[in-house]
This record gives structure tokens, sequence and C-alpha cells, in this order.
């Protein structure tokens, strides 16, 4: 019962998430020895934790040695987004069994944009096809913070602008869901609370903000992006 | 500086703290017929998401100096235009990156 179909397929899927982790998860792994910390522990913090900007906003907390109070509260704003991502996986987790919680804990940015645009084939075993698209990411960002960590300086090659593969990404994915949802009011919803949150509130709640102005501007609009959507669904 | 205990603690802190923001939404919506609401917001919140995540993933832009942004706007048209053609997704994602691999690295 290894669902050989389903790996394969999670794995073609991931391909570009792979880059992506492997390359930020060494930068993060290099950045977390620079400070004279163990390797191991950027790598159990990759398996336990596995929260990027969290990660990397932990290194700053754990140098300036913070309180797990304060630690704890951060880690809860920085990663509230989530919350929502669950919200709209809520039914398509259902029925995964054994593999919900594991689904669940491993909800990233990456994983969430995958599950909710790329088209799933028919036939596959959903959670199978779930789990496997969830483990194969987290085990890129594990082996690339180890990686990272574990070479400390010693390897030099030109990486620069690598990183641009998660902006692809999303770049893609947006496309895909404009296919889906035939209304373009999410996107300039996006666009706005983005630009908002850029040029007026402070840089390290960037995502934050955007994504509280942008809730609210969804519920605002609620009407019209359901009346756009609906109209032409219907026609 | 913490010691190493004390790392451990703080990653045990904050798997926790991860974990809970994940898990909320599904301790708390468990019914089988999820309200309208929710409906409304599986459907719309990913394209919103997914916009803020290309803006955010391109915060260290600074439109203010040379060459402002061109590398990163002309990487996104880039993407945006082979994806509408061609249609594949890998192909899409691995031209944008290399094409902005490119500008970084030799152009400017």
């Amino acid at each position: 019962m290894l669902h050989r179909r389903e790996l394969y397929t999670a794995f073609r899927v991931s391909i570009p998430v792979m880059m992506g982790y492997v390359i930020i998860g060494f930068a993060f792994g290099l950045l977390f020895v620079s400070y004279d910390y163990a390797w191991y522990l950027a790598t159990l913090m990759s398996i336990f934790v596995y929260a990027g900007a969290l990660q990397y906003l932990a290194i700053g907390m754990i140098n300036a040695k913070v309180g797990f109070f304060d630690l704890a509260i951060a880690s809860l704003m920085v990663n509230l987004r989530q919350a929502f991502y669950g919200l709209s996986v809520l039914r398509k987790f259902n029925a995964s069994g054994l593999f919900k919680p594991y689904l669940i804990f491993a909800l990233t940015d990456e994983t969430y944009a995958l599950l909710t645009s790329v088209p799933e084939k028919q036939g596959l075993s959903a959670k199978h096809y779930y789990f496997y698209l969830s483990i194969l990411n987290q085990s890129y960002w594990v082996i690339g913070t180890t990686l990272g960590a574990l070479s400390g300086g010693i390897i030099a090659f030109d990486t620069a602008g690598l990183e641009f593969s998660l902006t692809a990404l999303f770049i893609v994915l947006a496309i895909e869901q404009y296919k889906k949802i035939n209304s373009y009011l999410p996107f300039i919803i996006g666009a706005v609370a983005a630009t908002v949150a850029y040029s007026l509130l402070p840089m390290n709640r960037m995502l934050v903000s955007a994504i509280g102005i942008s809730l609210l501007l969804m519920f605002m609009l609620k009407r019209q992006i359901e009346g756009q959507s609906g109209a032409i669904n219907d026609g | 500086m913490m010691d190493n205990l004390d790392i451990l603690i703080a990653i045990i802190v904050m798997s926790l703290a991860n974990f809970a923001t994940r898990l909320f939404p599904f301790l708390f919506f468990v019914s089988r017929e999820p309200p309208a609401f929710i409906i409304f917001v599986e459907k719309t919140f990913p394209p919103i998401i997914m916009t803020i995540l290309i803006f955010y993933s391109l915060k260290h832009i600074n439109l203010n100096v040379v060459p402002y942004g061109f590398s990163e706007i002309s990487a996104v048209i880039v993407t945006v235009l082979i994806h509408l053609g061609l249609k594949n997704y890998l192909v899409s994602i691995i031209s944008g990156t290399l094409f902005y691999m490119m500008m970084v690295q030799y152009v400017f």
C-alpha cells in the first residue's frame, strides 16, 4: 500500500517548492550556525517548528535571549495568517483520517498554495496525495537547513536570484486561481492590501497587516465578489 | 545568547505556538456542513493571499535606486507571459527564475 502514483504526482507538483525550500532552508542553516549554535538545533527547528518566517525571526530572538512568553506571543502573531489557511482547507482535510494531524502541522504558505491551486487528478487517493505533498515539502526544508548548517560557509557558489522561484510559484498559482474564480476583485484586494501594508505600516509586520486589511476588504466587498463570480458562472 | 537547553525549550515553545495557529480553525469548525461564510472564505481567500505573497516575496525591491526594481518587474512579466503562452507551471517557474538570476548576476 505504498500508493506510488500519489507519490509520483505529489513529487512532480512539489518540484518548484523543492527549489525554493532547499535554498531558503540552506540560507537559514547557514545563518543559524554563524552565531555558533550547534548545527543539529537548526535541523530540530526545521523538523518541529517548520515555519520559514518564524525561524528566521527566532534567530534574532534567541540572540537577544527573549523570554519564552514573548517567544510564544511572537510565534502566534507571525503565524496568525495560517489560521485562515486552515479555514479554507477544512473540507479537503475532513476525510484524511490519521494523516490529518500531520497535514495540519505541515500547512505552510507553499504547501497551502499547491493544495488549493493545482487541480487534483481523478482516481488518486486524496489523503495520500496530500500527505506525500506535505512531507516531501518538509523534507526539502529539513534537508536544505541541515546542508546549510553543516556546510557553515565552506561551500561558495552563486545562487543569487534563486529565491525568485518562490515568487514565480505564487504568480503561476495566482493565474490558476483566476481561472477557477472568474473574478478579478480578490486580486485587486490582495494588491491593495499588500501595497497599503508595505507603504504605511512597519515592514516586519507587512504580512500580518496585509492579511488583516484584505480580510476587512473581503467582507466589505462580499456581495460584489459573489455577484461577479456568480454572473460569469451562470452565463 | 542562549545555551543549548534554552534553545531546545525555545524550539518546543515555538512548535506548540505554531501548531496552535494551524490547528485553530479545525478545532472550532468541525461540523460536516460548513456555514456559507466558510465556503465564501474557502473560495475567495486563496487568490487574495496568493497576490499578497507575490508582493511579500518581492518586498526587498527598492524602487528609489537604480535599477528601480527593473529585474523583478521584468521577471514577473516574463513569468506571466510564459505561463499564459505555454500553460506548464514547471516551465514557467524555471524559466522565470533563470531569467531573474541572469538579470541579478550579469545585467545589474
